[in-house]
């Protein structure tokens, strides 16, 4: 059976239809909570966050003009509500997030075995990453965003979508070679 | 081996390699990837060690859960409770926002790239689209293009009414064509539009006419006009 369409929903919504509202919310979530707490590294703002998110959409579907996907628009959206929190985030507490996120657990014998899992240490290293760098590698790899959505989402031109994708790339390598993992590139 | 020799081509190859490996290139460059990957291995190994990241991301992200049920049951008190103030209305009519957003639209770059005489000929224009979108039934008279120009072919074309302002201003640019005049004093919120700057002959008109008619999103009525 064919679901409803993102389209179909979003006409729905902007008539006051809540059960659409619900659909969407299930189709979505998830992902755009993953998105959002990725940003903001806190799940219990990330949740406030999505809430936020969806009551926009809510409140503002009759602007959505169908050029985008629903999912880049959604995206969009959550993007502007996390920056917009963490602009309100002390910058000690960033600063100490930040730290932990790139803490090198190598005295911790508990990580031991896992430094030797080459699968475990490329996901660490993708947590080190810049939050800038860590945006572009989510929103293509995991969120399946073509150059012109990252654009879209992000804010930038799709030349810069491509730049910044390679040095997030090139960033990456230099963090595994510094765990002991050379890749011969770039 | 068939490496790509061109460093610049390679370089730019190698960029569409994380978009290849998402599937999210379009068929032309996904075909001009996998030319040049079989062909260069070293490129093929580069793509290796992307297919490794974009596993791991998934991985990761996967990895991050999903938001609890305090996430949905806040969005639907925060729903009931605007509804419970103020009751939604249809709102495919949303006069501030459709005028706002298509007159930021231009603002700056599409003013910055145009001459001068060009972006005041633009702006007119925006103030009409504003105009046209925002009509209703009764409402005053929305603000004009008095001085038309007269050279050229030109078509008398209504709108139609769930066309936003992008929409207009779209089809105009695929077109190539640009609103003069209107609204007309022939009723119906008629506006005239110029499809060249040169006499185009009749039958060409009529071709570019009946295309638009077709764009039936746009367009509610359009007829060749001398």
């Amino acid at each position: 059976m064919q679901s409803t369409s993102d389209e179909v929903l979003i006409g729905r919504i902007a008539n006051g239809d809540r059960l659409a509202m619900q659909v969407l919310y299930a189709r979505y979530h998830v992902r755009v909570f993953r998105f959002v707490v990725r940003m903001v590294r806190d799940d219990s703002t990330a949740e406030d966050l999505i809430s936020e998110v969806f009551l926009d959409v809510w409140r503002q579907t009759g602007r959505f003009e169908g050029r985008s996907t629903v999912s880049t628009w959604l995206l969009a959206i959550a993007r502007f509500k996390a920056l917009s929190a963490l602009r309100r985030r002390p910058d000690e507490e960033l600063d100490e997030e930040t730290a932990s996120a790139i803490e090198d657990p190598a005295d911790d014998p508990g990580t031991a075995l896992e430094k030797r899992d080459k699968s475990a240490i490329i996901r660490k290293c993708l947590m080190g990453l810049s939050a800038e760098h860590r945006e572009v590698v989510d929103l293509v790899y995991y969120h399946e965003k073509s150059v012109e959505e990252v654009a879209e989402i992000v804010g930038i031109p799709e030349n810069t979508v491509k730049t910044r994708m390679f040095y997030a790339r090139k960033r990456l390598a230099e963090l595994l070679k510094s765990e002991g993992i050379e890749r011969g590139w770039p | 081996m068939n490496a790509i020799n061109k460093e610049p081509e390679r370089h730019e190859i190698e960029a569409l390699l994380p978009w290849h490996a998402a599937g999210t290139l379009s068929r032309r460059d996904a075909d001009r990837v996998e030319q040049a990957l079989a062909g260069d291995r070293e490129l093929a190994r580069r793509y290796d060690l992307v297919r490794e990241e974009l596993a791991e991301t998934i991985h990761l992200n996967e990895t991050l859960g999903a938001p609890s049920a305090r996430a949905m049951e806040k969005l639907f008190a925060a729903i009931d409770a605007e509804e419970a103030r103020a009751p939604r209305r249809q709102r495919s009519f949303d006069f501030g926002s459709r005028v706002s957003e298509f007159l930021s639209s231009l603002a700056p770059r599409t003013l910055a790239w145009s001459a001068t005489a060009a972006a005041v000929a633009i702006v007119l224009q925006a103030v009409v689209i504003a105009a046209v979108v925002v009509k209703e039934p009764g409402a005053p008279s929305g603000p004009s293009l008095a001085s038309a120009p007269s050279d050229g072919s030109f078509a008398v074309v209504r709108f139609a009414p769930q066309a936003t302002a992008n929409d207009i201003t779209n089809f105009l640019g695929a077109y190539k064509a640009t609103l003069v005049e209107g609204p007309l004093n022939m009723g119906g919120q008629l506006y005239r539009i110029r499809l060249s700057e040169t006499k185009l002959p009749k039958d060409e008109v009529g071709k570019i006419v009946r295309q638009m008619q077709s764009e039936s999103k746009v367009v509610g009525f359009i007829a060749a006009r001398d």
